[in-house]
Order: structure tokens, then sequence, then C-alpha cells
């Protein structure tokens, strides 16, 4: 974009990419702990829903912390991971993209609860009656009719994940080009003499894509309840 | 032959039922709100496990507790009818309809098309089901029930959400479904009209039981379906065969037992079995063949038990040949005065414009 210096749209590149991964990773695992949390009963389910929500009460600092502990290169999950797979996560955008999905996993979680409760049970007793099998009813009734919810929380979340800082910070450190994403930018910025304006442009630039979020989500959930005909 | 027991414990509440329905029929299951009826179709379904029993059609065993047998819903070809339709709210009419099609686990033997016209759906096909009234999305419920194949269709109130025109609306449809469809179906009501036109067999519960079972005219008679129908709609169910149209009054005579009533049923031909119900606040009771009379119906029977009944008044049974017994409610006062006892010979006198007749 020509009135963003090279700087500022990679920043702004990135932020898009590290948000999206983070998207990807967290969107089928909310999922399945969505439907687990609302339709299953079992040992410990109490514990794993404080412990999804945890991110939500923590100081972003510490989740950056304990991630650097579990998948650092010499964490039990990081140093497994670089191993087996050749997955770098430290000082890398996939990890910066993990931190991020960590944090707005609550938000996506809560988000597809509450459009899995409101989904009647009584159609998919009736989908069961027509000859629907356990996937089958999942994927033709309960996922289409919670998809206004499902896709609410991911734009949320994404919108949520473009401007994780301290997480990130903590975790993948700020380095330009690679974990360098919109907020840690515009901190960087502010850090440096005669950065104001970037910083000023940045924090519209977040600003922008905040409401945009926001809005397409509310239209797209005003939609799909108009042909619903709620 | 559709077999049905279970039983199955909520609370303190049980349902211990059992009950065989001879196929293809329509077997009613009757009874107040609250009495299990819902919750015996549930376990038939299999959306409900049982505690116990057993549930078989023709040769295929659904459910046998004894040997752990529970064929799960999906697959046993069961189409429900929900009293709330349950239409998908994402899916338009038609692919509703298509959804039971496409899952069918046999090669169908009730087409689109079929259901289609017999439903008269086409008008509808590419609605939302929210743009659709009351009896339409029932209809829609109907169809798609029918387009899965079943070998057995359970409608729990079909009607019951429904306002008296709407239900009028629904229940022709249902009649020729019953006529051109050998499906065997158990219809779920607590209105008696509906059982009328649609059943064959009626299995009455009471607080979870199956109590009583048998042909609709003979139950109809039963006390305990009496006092859930209202003293003011008791009276006794007659089948009988049209001879033919009364060319002067163009009214339609059906042989009764031994005597013959008049009904209006405009296009019935000869042959036709009929289905006619006898109020017993409608009937009089004559100890002599009536004369001189606008009444154009008279049926000579004989009386077989006097018995008491609500409003100072008796309830007599009287056999009109044939097996068939009838109802009728007079005054105390009237059956001392006319001194009506069993063994009696009696004439029993209706108007034909408080009869309805209905097709069976």
């Amino acid at each position: 974009m020509m009135w963003l210096s090279a700087n500022e749209s990679e920043a702004l590149n990135l932020s898009l990419s590290v948000a999206a991964r983070s998207l990807l990773l967290s969107l089928p695992l909310a999922l399945g702990l969505a439907w687990l949390l609302t339709r299953k009963q079992f040992f410990g389910r109490t514990m794993l829903d404080a412990v999804v929500h945890l991110p939500l009460v923590l100081p972003p600092v510490v989740v950056g912390y304990i991630l650097l502990l579990l998948f650092g290169a010499r964490g039990p999950i990081g140093g497994w991971l670089e191993r087996v797979f050749g997955i770098e996560l430290i000082f890398t955008r996939n990890g910066a993209a993990l931190a991020t999905a960590v944090m707005s996993f609550p938000l996506m979680v809560r988000a597809m609860r509450i459009s899995l409760e409101n989904v009647d049970r009584g159609l998919e007793d009736a989908a069961r009656t027509l000859g629907a099998g356990a996937f089958d009813r999942f994927a033709s009734i309960t996922f289409p009719l919670m998809l206004p919810g499902v896709l609410a929380g991911a734009i949320t979340a994404f919108s949520a994940a473009l401007g994780e800082f301290g997480a990130v910070i903590t975790f993948v450190s700020n380095i330009p080009g690679e974990t360098r994403t919109l907020p840690l930018a515009l901190y960087t910025a502010l850090q440096t003499p005669g950065g104001d304006s970037e910083a000023a442009r940045l924090a519209i630039l977040s600003c922008a894509l905040g409401l945009a979020g926001l809005l397409l989500s509310e239209w797209f959930a005003r939609r799909v309840r108009r042909m619903l005909g709620r | 032959m559709l077999s049905v027991s279970a039983k199955k414990r909520r609370g303190a509440f049980l349902l211990d039922a059992q009950f065989d329905l001879p196929t293809p029929g329509v077997v009613a299951l009757f009874g107040r709100s609250g009495s299990g009826k819902t919750t015996l179709v549930n376990v038939i379904a299999g959306l409900l496990q049982a505690d116990s029993g057993r549930v078989a059609l023709d040769d295929r065993v659904l459910l046998d507790t004894a040997s752990r047998l529970h064929v799960p819903p999906e697959k046993r070809r069961i189409g429900y009818v929900f009293q709330d339709a349950r239409l998908f709210p994402h899916l338009r009419v038609e692919a509703n309809l298509r959804y039971a099609l496409k899952r069918a686990a046999v090669a169908p033997f009730v087409g689109m098309d079929r259901v289609v016209e017999l439903l008269d759906l086409e008008a509808l096909m590419g609605r939302r089901t929210h743009q659709l009234s009351g009896g339409e999305r029932q209809r829609v419920a109907i169809g798609r029930a029918l387009l899965s194949q079943p070998s057995l269709l359970l409608l729990d109130e079909p009607l019951a959400s429904l306002d008296a025109s709407r239900r009028e609306e629904v229940l022709p449809y249902l009649e020729s479904l019953r006529d051109q469809l050998a499906i065997p179906m158990v219809y779920v009501s607590h209105d008696f009209d509906e059982v009328l036109r649609l059943a064959t067999y009626l299995v009455l519960m009471e607080a979870g039981k199956t109590i009583a079972q048998g042909n609709l005219s003979e139950m109809g008679l039963h006390p305990k379906v009496r006092a859930i129908i209202g003293a003011d709609s008791v009276g006794a169910i007659v089948e009988g065969t049209v001879l033919g149209t009364d060319s002067s009054s163009a009214l339609t005579r059906v042989q009764v037992g031994r005597g013959e009533l008049k009904v209006q049923c405009g296009k019935a031909a000869p042959g036709t079995r009929l289905r006619v119900q006898l109020l017993a606040r409608d009937l009089i009771v004559a100890i002599e063949p009536p004369r001189h009379l606008s009444v154009r119906n008279s049926l000579p029977g004989v009386i077989t038990s006097v018995t008491d009944d609500v409003h100072d008044s008796d309830l007599i049974a009287i056999d009109i040949g044939g097996g068939i017994l009838i109802m009728a409610r007079v005054t105390k006062a009237a059956t001392d005065e006319l001194g009506l006892a069993a063994g009696k010979p009696v004439w029993t006198l209706v108007k034909t414009a408080s009869l309805r007749p209905h097709v069976i």
C-alpha cells in the first residue's frame, strides 16, 4: 500500500499472516473442545473449562512465559516438535501464531459453545430418524446451524490475534520481518526517537482493522439470522 | 404385525406399555396428555432407551433388551412426524425433502413426485421453512418422513399445534396417505375426532400404561375412553356398507346391522365401507315402530344393558344386529316410563343431520 512505509506494510502483512495461521490452528481445536464441553459429561470437565479460559484472566506475559517453558527449544513439547517434525517455534512467525492462538482461544470456544447450545437437539433427532448417522448429523445439521456463531467467533478471534502483544513478545521476541506484528511495530516506533508519526499511523491502522472485523462479524450474523428467519 | 412392549422409569413416571398392531393399519395411541404416549413413541423410534422391552416390525426385531439388541434410530427405517414439525431451518422445503430421500436405506417406493402430488407441495418447494403456515409445515414434515421410505410411520400429535381450520386442511392428506400407501402408522392423539377419521385400532393409555386396546368400534364404548372424550362425545362408532344413493333425496343409504341409515355422503359408491359415529346424546329410543316423524333413520334392536350416566340419565346399550352395539342417553324418568330394561326390543331414531360419516 502506497501510503504505508516498507516497515509498516511488513508489519501489517506479518500480522495478517500470523492471525491467519493462528486461526487455522485454533478453529478445529476450538470446535472439538466446544463440542466436548457442551455435549459430553466427563471427569475433569470443569477443570478443562477453567484451563481453556485461563488466558482471559492471566497477564499475557505469563502465557508467553509458560509457552516459552513448554515450547522452547529445550521445552518438553518444543524439543519434541523440532526433533520429530523439524518445526521451530521460538523466534518464528509460527510461534507468534501459537501465542495468539492460545490468547484468543477462549473467545472462540465461548462463541462456539453458545451457538452449539442454541442448536435444537430435536432437529438432530429428526435427522436421526431420517437415517443420518452421527458424523452426517453434525455435518448436515449441527454445523450449518452453529455456523453463524463459528464465523462470528472466528472473526473476533482473528481481530484479537492481530493485536496480541504481551504473549507474542515474551514467547518469540520482537524480530523485524518474522515476529514484529502491528502492535510490536507500534511499540518499537514509540521507543524510537522521531517515531511518533509512524506510531500514530500504525495505531490508526490497528483501529481500522479491528473496526472492520467487528462490523464484518455483525453484518454476517445479521445476514444469517435473516436467512433462518429469526 | 407391529408388536411393542416396553418398560421405562423416569423419576416417578413409569411407562409400561404393550400392544400389537396388525399391519398395515393405523393404530391410535389415545389418552390424556401426560399419559406417556410420546414417551412410548420415542421408545419405538429408538430416540429413548427403554429399561426393558421388545419392539418388532414383521420379522425385523428393532429392540430386544433381553438379547441386548438395540437398532439405532437411524437404522430403524421408522418415519417420525413430530408435533412441532422440526423442519431444518437452514434448508428450503425441497432440500428438506431431498434430505430424507438421499438417506433412504432402500430403493424408493414413494418417490418425490408421488409425495409432492399426495401432499400438494408443488407451490411450497422453493420456500424457506419460516415462510410456511403451521399446516404447511406439517405437510412438509409428513412428506419428509415418507421420503425416508419408512416401514412404519409415527405421528406424534401432528395436528395438536394447529387451530381447527388448519387441522381440517391437513386431515384429508393424512386420510389419503392411509388409503394409498400401505405403510403402518402409529397415530398419537388426544382428539377423538382425529382418531375416528384415521385409525382402525385404538390403544388406550393412562398414567404410562396401555390399559386397553381393540378395534375402534369396540373401544369407542370403553368407559375410560368415554371419560376422556366427555359426555357430549360419547357414542358408538358403527361400520356399514353403502347400499346406494336415494335418488329422490340424494342421501346415501348405509346398511348397519339389521337396519339402514341414511347419511349425507356425496360420492360413496355402493359397497364402500363407511364409519359413522352415533353420539349417545343424539339418539332417541322408541318402544314401538315410529310413524309420522321427520327422522329418516330408525334402527330396530334389543336393549342389552342400562347403566347410570351423568346428569340424572341412563346410558342404554342396544344391540342392532351383527354384533353391533350402540349407546343412547335418556333421562331416568324416560327409562322408568318406557320400562327400558335389558331384553326389551326398541327402535333407535337419529337425525341424518347429526351423522358424520367417514370413508374407511
